[in-house]
C-alpha cells in the first residue's frame, strides 16, 4: 500500500491503495467515483476512458502509480453543471439506451473534439470504433458528436 | 388491514419526496380485474393500505409515476410514464419517473423479457391515466359549480372555457384525494393521441452523461464486502479441493468461503480481491462430459440423421410431396453459442441477515432473485427486498438468477453486506448461453415451381424446442412436416434476445431465398405468393396475422426501392416475433471487389407507436446487433472451457462496421406489441441474402466472417 495524491475534477484526492491499482477501481471502490465505467479491463471497450491532461486514456489498464501529476478528469468532472457540448448532444440526440457505455463514449468524443473541433466523419469513425455500444446506438453516437462539433466554436 | 411492505414504504417515501411533501393521488390495483381506488397520503403513512402509485401529483404541480419494469435499455422507463401522461394531459415537463421496486402484492408482471411489458401494461396505464384525469375534472367542476361536461384538460390544466376559469392539477390534488374513483373511464381515441408517437428523450439522459450512479455496479454500501468467484474453468467439473493460503495472506483480504462448486474470494475492494483470487489453487474433477466445439459438431451430424425427433408440426403428406416434386432443395444451416455480454457484467449486492435479506442490483426477473435467495436463505419472501437499478444491458442473461444467489450465499456464509462482481472473462466464461443449433430444410417444388412441401428439423442444445413451428411458412405449405431434437449439454444455456428465432429466423429467412431462386422467382413475389396462400387456403392453423405480414413486405420493398437500384445487391427477409412484424432489406455493394454492406431498410409493424425516438434506436439497435451477432459473434469450446474470454478474442460489433439503417413504421392503430427483440431476428437473414447476390455464395453458417465469401476479409 502506499499513498497517492491525485487531481481529479480540479480538487486533491488522496489514495492509500498498492501501486498496481488501475485507476479505475482508484475511482470506484476508493473516492466515489463512480461515473467511470468497468466494462472489460484490458482497454476493448473504451467504458472506463477519463482524460489524462486532457487526452483519452483507458483508466482500466491505468496504474494509480503512473497518473503521476496528470490532471484526471473524469465523466463527474466533465463540465460543472453537465452542460459540455458533448453531454448536451448526447441528450438532444437521445443516444443512450441503457446508458452503461455512455460516460465512456461522451469521454472519448469530447477528448476528440478538444484536439480537433471539426473532425472529419472518418475521424469520427476511427476514434469511436474504440468505444463499443453493446445495444448499437453507434448512429446515434456518430451523429451527437457531429452535433457537438457543430455547436463547438 | 394488510399492513404496507417495506418496499412499497420506500417507494411511498419518493413519491412523496418527488411531490414535494404534498398531497398526493395514489392509485391501488393489486390486479387486472381491480378497479383503481384512490388512496390518501395519510392511509399510506399509517401504513393501512395497499397501493401500486402508478401516478402522484404533488401540490408542486408535478406528477411522478412509478414504473415497475426493469429498465435494461429497451426504454420502458420513458414509455411507461408516456402512456399515462398522454390519458392524464399531463405537461411533459412536469412528469418524473421513479423506478419502482419489487413488489408483487402491486405490481402484476415485474419482469423485462419477451418484449411483452408494453402489451402486458398498456391498457391498464391508459386507465390509470385517464382514471386520473376524470377525478380532476370532477374536483375542478365542484369547486367551479359548472357541469364536468363543460370542462376540458391541457398540460396539467383543468380549464372551463366559457368562464375563463382554470386551476392546475397541482392546485386539484388535495381535493381530488378526497373523490372517489370511477368505476370506468373512457380512454381517448388514438387519433387524440398528443404525446404518445412523439418522440420523448430517455428520462435518465442527464443522469447517464453526468455519470450518476444508477447501475447496479455503482451501489456501494458502507462496510460492504467484496467478492470475485472462482467457478469451474470448463462445464462438466466439480470442485475437489481449494487450497487459499495465498489468497489469504494478501492485502485487503477478508476470507476465502466455498459453496457448491464455487469459490469466493472476500475483501475490501475490486482490485485487492482480483490478484487474490489469481493465486487460488483448485483441483477440480469431472462431473459430465467435457465437450469441445468439434464434439458439437459431430453430436449435430449424428442428431440430425438418428431418427428420434419430437414432431413439432404436420400438415398434409410430405413423404408424398416430395416423391411427386420436380425440385427438391435441401441445406443445412449452423449457428455457435454465444455469450450474452451485457457491458455491465453480472453484479448483485446482497445482506442476508437472521430477519431479512436486503438484495440491490441489475436482475430482469426481480420476483426470481426473490424466490431463489428465499430457497436459498429459507427466510420467507415477504422479508425479501429487491430493489432494481439501471441495467447495463441484459440480452436476457439477468432472466437467470445464479449471481443473485451467490451474492445471498457468500453474503450468509460472511454475515455481511456483500457485492459480488463478475468480471469481463468471469461474464464471458460463467456460462448461460445461446446455444448452438443446427438446422435442416427441405423444400419440394412442382414443375411450375409452386412450394409443395416443406421440412425443417432442428438439432438443439438445451433447448427444449428449437423451432417456432407455427410462424411462417407455417401456413402456407399443404404438406409440412417440423420436429426437433435435442442434445443435453453442460454447458449451461439460456434465452439470449430473441431466444431461438435470433438464429432461426435467419436460416429460415435464406433458405426461403435459395426456394425462391431454384423456382426461379422474386423473393419478395415468392413469399407474397405463399402469403396469398396462407390467406385463402390456409393448411392448418395460421398463428400470425397475413395482412399485417404482407403489409410490412410491401413496405421494405416500396421503402428500398427493390429491384430497382443499379450496382445495389439487394436481400429480403420479413419475420413475425413477440408479437410484432419486420421486414428488412439488406444492401451490398461491391468495392475494390469486396461485398460491403451498405445499408438495412426495415419496416416494422408493432402497432401503435409509443416513442418515437425510442422505438426508432431499439430498431435500429436491433439490426445492428442481429448484424453484428451473424457477422463475428462465435464462442468456441475446448474440453470444456471457452476458448474466447473478453472482447479481445469474443468480436462485437464497432462504428466502423455498421450500415445505414433505415426504419419506417407502419401506421395501422393497432394496439402496441413490443420491440426490445423483434427487429433483431430478420437482420441476419436481409444481409446474408444480400451478401449472396452480390458473391453468389450462400452464407449457411455463422458467424458470416468465417465464411467462404468472406475469405481474405477482416
Amino acid at each position: 500500500m502506499a499513498l497517492f495524491k491525485l487531481s481529479i475534477n480540479n480538487r486533491a484526492y488522496n489514495a492509500d491503495v498498492e501501486q498496481d491499482t488501475p485507476l479505475l477501481w482508484v475511482l470506484r471502490d476508493n473516492l466515489g467515483l463512480v461515473g467511470t465505467k468497468y466494462g472489460c479491463g484490458i482497454s476493448q471497450c473504451g467504458a472506463c476512458t477519463v482524460h489524462l491532461d486532457g487526452k483519452a486514456a483507458k483508466s482500466c489498464v491505468l496504474p494509480v502509480s503512473a497518473v503521476g501529476k496528470a490532471k484526471v478528469t473524469t465523466i463527474e468532472g466533465l463540465s460543472e453543471k453537465g452542460d459540455h457540448p458533448v453531454q448536451k448532444a448526447w441528450d438532444e440526440v437521445d443516444v443512450a439506451q441503457c446508458g452503461y457505455c455512455q460516460a465512456g463514449q461522451i469521454m472519448t468524443a469530447a477528448a476528440l473534439l478538444k484536439e480537433k473541433p471539426k473532425p472529419t466523419d472518418e475521424e469520427i469513425v476511427s476514434t469511436m470504433s474504440g468505444n463499443i455500444c453493446r445495444c448499437g446506438t453507434y448512429h446515434r453516437i456518430r451523429e451527437a458528436v457531429k452535433v457537438a462539433a457543430s455547436k463547438t466554436n | 388491514m394488510k399492513t404496507l411492505e417495506q418496499t412499497s414504504r420506500r417507494d411511498f417515501m419518493k413519491l412523496a419526496a418527488a411531490a414535494g411533501g404534498g398531497l398526493f393521488l395514489g392509485f391501488n390495483w393489486s390486479n387486472s380485474s381491480a378497479l383503481p381506488v384512490v388512496v390518501n397520503a395519510k392511509d399510506i403513512a399509517a401504513g393501512l393500505i395497499h397501493f401500486n402509485s402508478y401516478l402522484s401529483i404533488g401540490t408542486d404541480n408535478t406528477i411522478t409515476i412509478v414504473s415497475p419494469n426493469p429498465e435494461i435499455g429497451q426504454g420502458i422507463k420513458t414509455a411507461f410514464p408516456m402512456i399515462v401522461a398522454e390519458e392524464l394531459d399531463a405537461d411533459w415537463k412536469k412528469v418524473k419517473t421513479v423506478q419502482g421496486n419489487l413488489d408483487t402484492t402491486i405490481f402484476e408482471r415485474q419482469v423485462t423479457g419477451g418484449s411483452g411489458a408494453v402489451p402486458h401494461s398498456w391498457e391498464r396505464l391508459r386507465k390509470a391515466g385517464a382514471t386520473a384525469r376524470y377525478l380532476l375534472v370532477e374536483a375542478a367542476a365542484t369547486t367551479w359549480k359548472v357541469p364536468a361536461t363543460e370542462c376540458t384538460t391541457e398540460s396539467n390544466k383543468v380549464l372551463h372555457k366559457a368562464s375563463g376559469k382554470s386551476l392546475s392539477y397541482g392546485e386539484l390534488a388535495e381535493a381530488t384525494s378526497k373523490l372517489t374513483a370511477p368505476t370506468e373511464v373512457k380512454l381517448k381515441n388514438e387519433k387524440e393521441f398528443k404525446l404518445i408517437g412523439q418522440s420523448v428523450r430517455n428520462v435518465d439522459n442527464n443522469n447517464i452523461a453526468t455519470g450518476k450512479p444508477l447501475f447496479g455496479l455503482d451501489f456501494y454500501r458502507e462496510g460492504m464486502l467484496f467478492a470475485l468467484i472462482q467457478r469451474p474453468k470448463a462445464f462438466g467439473l466439480k470442485l475437489k479441493s481449494v487450497n487459499s493460503d495465498v489468497a489469504k495472506s494478501m492485502p485487503g483480504i477478508v476470507d476465502v468461503v466455498t459453496f457448491d462448486n464455487s469459490v469466493a474470494v472476500v475483501g475490501k475492494s475490486t482490485w485487492q480481491v482480483k490478484k487474490a483470487k489469481d493465486t487460488l489453487k483448485i483441483e477440480y474433477e469431472k462431473a459430465a462430459d467435457l465437450e469441445s466445439t468439434a464434439d458439437h459438431n459431430r453430436i449435430f451430424a449424428q442428431l440430425m440423421d438418428s431418427g428420434q425427433a419430437t414432431v413439432r408440426r404436420k400438415n398434409g403428406d410430405v413423404d408424398t410431396a416430395f416423391k411427386n416434386a420436380a425440385k427438391v432443395i435441401k441445406a443445412e444451416y449452423q449457428c455457435p453459442f454465444l455469450p450474452h455480454s451485457p457491458l455491465e457484467p453480472m453484479n448483485f449486492f446482497a445482506h442476508v441477515r437472521e430477519d431479512g435479506v436486503e438484495l440491490v442490483g441489475p436482475t430482469q426477473t426481480p420476483d426470481r432473485a426473490r424466490t431463489e435467495v428465499a430457497k436459498l436463505t429459507g427466510i420467507a419472501p415477504e422479508k425479501i427486498t429487491v430493489e432494481i437499478t439501471r441495467q447495463g444491458g441484459g440480452f436476457g442473461r439477468r432472466l437467470a438468477a445464479d449471481y443473485v444467489i451467490e451474492a445471498a450465499n457468500v453474503s450468509k456464509l460472511m454475515k455481511a453486506p456483500v457485492k459480488v462482481i463478475w468480471t469481463r472473462e468471469d461474464d464471458m466464461t460463467g456460462g448461460i448461453y445461446r446455444p448452438a443449433v443446427r438446422y435442416r430444410f427441405e423444400a419440394a417444388l412442382d414443375k411450375s415451381g409452386e412450394l409443395i412441401g416443406y421440412k425443417l428439423r432442428g438439432v438443439g442444445m438445451n433447448s427444449g424446442n428449437s423451432t417456432r413451428e407455427d410462424n411462417f411458412p407455417s401456413g402456407s405449405v399443404d404438406n409440412l412436416l417440423i420436429d426437433s431434437v435435442e442434445h443435453k449439454s453442460p454447458i449451461t444455456t439460456g434465452p439470449w434476445r430473441a431466444p431461438i428465432t435470433n438464429f432461426l429466423a435467419y436460416a429460415e429467412q435464406s433458405f426461403l431465398d435459395e426456394v425462391a431462386e431454384a423456382a426461379g422467382k422474386d423473393p419478395i413475389e415468392f413469399r407474397l405468393a405463399l402469403l396469398e396462400k396462407a390467406k385463402k387456403s390456409p393448411a392448418g392453423d395460421v398463428k400470425y396475422d397475413v395482412d399485417r405480414m404482407i403489409a410490412v413486405i410491401k413496405m421494405a420493398a416500396e421503402k428500398s426501392n427493390w429491384g430497382k437500384k443499379k450496382g445495389v445487391h439487394q436481400g429480403f427477409s420479413v419475420y413475425f416475433s413477440h408479437r410484432s412484424y419486420v421486414a428488412q432489406v439488406g444492401e451490398v455493394v461491391v468495392e475494390k471487389g469486396k461485398p460491403v454492406l451498405k445499408k438495412v431498410i426495415a419496416a416494422v409493424d408493432c402497432g401503435i407507436v409509443i416513442n418515437k425516438s425510442g422505438s426508432l434506436q431499439q430498431v435500429r439497435g436491433g439490426v445492428v446487433d442481429g448484424i453484428g451477432h451473424a457477422m463475428y459473434g462465435n464462442m468456441t469450446f475446448k474440453d470444456g472451457t471457452p476458448d474466447q474470454n473478453n472482447f479481445n478474442g469474443f468480436r462485437l460489433i464497432r462504428m466502423n462496421e455498421i450500415p445505414e439503417v433505415d426504419v419506417h413504421f407502419v401506421d395501422n392503430g393497432i394496439s402496441p406489441t413490443g420491440l426490445g427483440e423483434p427487429a433483431l431476428p430478420p437482420a441476419g437473414g436481409a444481409v446474408a441474402n444480400a451478401f449472396y447476390k452480390a458473391t453468389k455464395l450462400r452464407l449457411r453458417n455463422q458467424p458470416f466472417i468465417n465464411e467462404e465469401a468472406f475469405k481474405g476479409i477482416s
